[in-house]
């Protein structure tokens, strides 16, 4: 058996008093694409933001490929290859694309301490490079984020994680408040990942949505792990009843 | 038609450069050609770097999201350290370097008690107006000191710099330091992380970006620059008054706000926040030129920042509306 690529271990989150997360282990395999599904409150964020970094569990243990980890800010998570993707977008609006897709991991010409001038021109190359290879057709590495749908934005989004090389993909809603085409678009860029061997872990409130990518189901509800199945053994109504 | 659009987009101080360019012909033609004349330029030019400085470190800071009313009091509670300090016995560059520090230390009590405590800046720095303003006093002892002309190497700051006494050494300052900020901001992964703290600030935390060291940076750059350009003044005038930059940190505002600059963030250049400080030197120096009253001064900044706020918003609306036709 080989080792899973992410491990929780008997996780605990409380909030100003509310028990968020009771207890949470979970074995996420390596080239997996695990769907968490949730209803509002259920503990899927609070488990996701232990993994990428924003916010850290009270007890309980992390293991990234076999290692026990201290995952204390989103530059760590990175670090070790956990890149999320957000449902309200990890860009900004009003930059380029090539400029989204460096953010805070900016190649520079040179540098002093971490400070340093921009390697604009392979910024501008690799980010065309790197939304060619998610199969996403952009005119211009220049053009603004703000300028593109929402589908087309996660797909930048999805690039920029494949070009770190990205392990674990973690997508946070990635298909909310999209029209029905580009949510096509969004499933078809997330099987795409498995092809390529990623780990990812799709969180949506749409049953349909995660059965049309994922290979595994995980409920939660009150904080806890309430049904755990590949997903050709269980079914929407089932996971339903459950949540 | 749509190109035009885009560009002015694009380039937010586009439309306060050719406002400029406008007012400068109009003036020239009302004040029967004096406006442009040496006498005058050289009198433009001497405040210039000044009120630009400030505007500079406001923009920076204002495109990190940010905002800073305690500039004007930091115009004048540096060179008052600074000369303070010289009186006291201490050399004019170590005077200099203390001044510059105690408003760094302030830039920086700016963004941590902002980010610390998460408050509007607004209201920290409305404080620190206060405080910094009521510093200058008490360091002064209430009597300003006197520093004999030739005391101190002014001109290194304030003297001529040509043989025809038009451009003063602060010029050379100010471009110099404008050229640096200007490409700080587009040429490095400070300005990237700046842009993007602005721009979109939960996006910047979740790259891994340290948006509150980013902001505390932008604070006291900010801080710094104001307190430069007191100093320049002072030494321009050599006198040392607590009074000094009083109203000066909403001219800042208005210099950004007027060159493009977004209230809320993200947008904006340095280049747009010189033109806007160009364009208020411009307009009170060549009301006074066309003899139009002068105390039509503050009105008139005062409509062009509410006309240049709305203009900005207009022309982003009517961005947004035509990317949903390109869609289709």
């Amino acid at each position: 058996m080989t080792t899973p690529i992410i491990e929780t271990r008997n996780l605990h989150k409380w909030y100003s008093g509310v028990h968020a997360l009771k207890g949470v282990s979970l074995k996420v395999e390596r080239g997996q694409a695990l769907g968490l599904v949730g209803d509002n409150g259920a503990g899927k964020s609070t488990l996701i933001n232990i993994l990428s970094g924003l916010h850290r569990q009270d007890d309980g243990e992390v293991l990234v490929e076999g290692q026990q980890t201290d995952i204390r800010n989103p530059k760590d998570a990175m670090g070790l290859g956990i890149e999320t993707i957000y449902q309200y977008n990890s860009m900004v609006p009003l930059m380029s694309i090539s400029r989204n897709v460096f953010i805070g991991r900016e190649p520079l010409k040179w540098s002093i301490g971490g400070f340093g001038i921009l390697d604009e021109k392979k910024m501008r190359e690799d980010s065309v490079k790197a939304i060619a290879d998610v199969d996403l057709h952009l005119r211009s590495p220049d053009a603004l984020v703000g300028e593109l749908s929402g589908g087309q934005r996660q797909g930048v989004a999805i690039a920029r994680a494949m070009h770190f090389k990205s392990k674990v993909m973690i997508l946070d809603e990635p298909t909310n408040h999209l029209s029905v085409k580009e949510t096509a678009k969004v499933i078809g860029f997330v099987k795409g990942l498995k092809a390529q061997g990623v780990t990812s872990i799709f969180i949506s409130h749409n049953m349909h949505h995660v059965f049309a990518c994922c290979d595994r189901i995980v409920a939660m509800a009150l904080g806890q792990i309430v049904l755990d199945k590949p997903v050709s053994e269980t079914s929407i109504e089932e996971v339903s009843e459950k949540l | 038609m749509r190109r035009l659009f885009k560009l002015s987009l694009q380039k937010p101080e586009l439309a306060g450069a050719l406002l400029l360019l406008v007012l400068v012909i109009v003036f020239q033609i009302r004040s029967d050609y004096v406006f442009l004349s040496v006498n005058n330029i050289r009198g433009i030019l001497g405040l210039l770097p000044e009120t630009a400085l400030v505007a500079l470190g406001v923009t920076l800071l204002m495109i990190c999201g940010e905002f800073d009313l305690s500039v004007g009091s930091v115009f004048a509670l540096m060179p008052m350290t600074m000369a303070v300090l010289v009186v006291g016995g201490w050399p004019f560059w170590l005077a200099v370097g203390a001044g510059l520090l105690v408003c760094a230390f302030i830039g920086f009590l700016n963004g941590w008690i902002t980010i610390r405590f998460d408050i509007p800046s607004f209201i920290t720095t409305l404080g620190m107006m206060f405080m910094a303003r009521s510093l200058t006093v008490v360091v002064s002892g209430g009597f300003p000191p006197r520093i004999r002309p030739g005391e101190v190497p002014s001109w290194i700051f304030a003297g001529f710099v040509d043989d025809g006494g038009l451009i003063r050494a602060s010029v050379l300052w100010f471009i110099g330091i404008a050229v640096l900020i200007s490409l700080l901001l587009s040429k490095t992964n400070f300005g990237n992380w700046v842009r993007a703290t602005g721009g979109f600030m939960p996006a910047a935390a979740a790259m891994g970006i340290p948006t509150g060291k980013v902001k505390i940076a932008c604070f006291m750059i900010c801080s710094v620059l104001a307190g430069f350009a007191g100093m320049i003044q002072s030494l321009r005038l050599n006198s040392f008054l607590p009074s000094i930059g009083e109203g000066m940190e909403l001219q800042a505002v208005a210099a950004a706000v007027i060159g493009g600059t977004a209230l809320a963030g993200g947008v904006g250049s340095i280049i747009g926040g010189l033109i806007g400080a160009t364009l208020i030197r411009v307009i009170d120096n060549g009301m006074v030129m066309s003899q139009v009253d002068a105390n039509w001064f503050k009105f008139a900044i005062g409509a062009l920042t509410i006309f240049a706020v709305v203009g900005n918003a207009w022309l982003r609306r009517r961005g947004r509306a035509m990317k949903v036709e390109t869609d289709k």
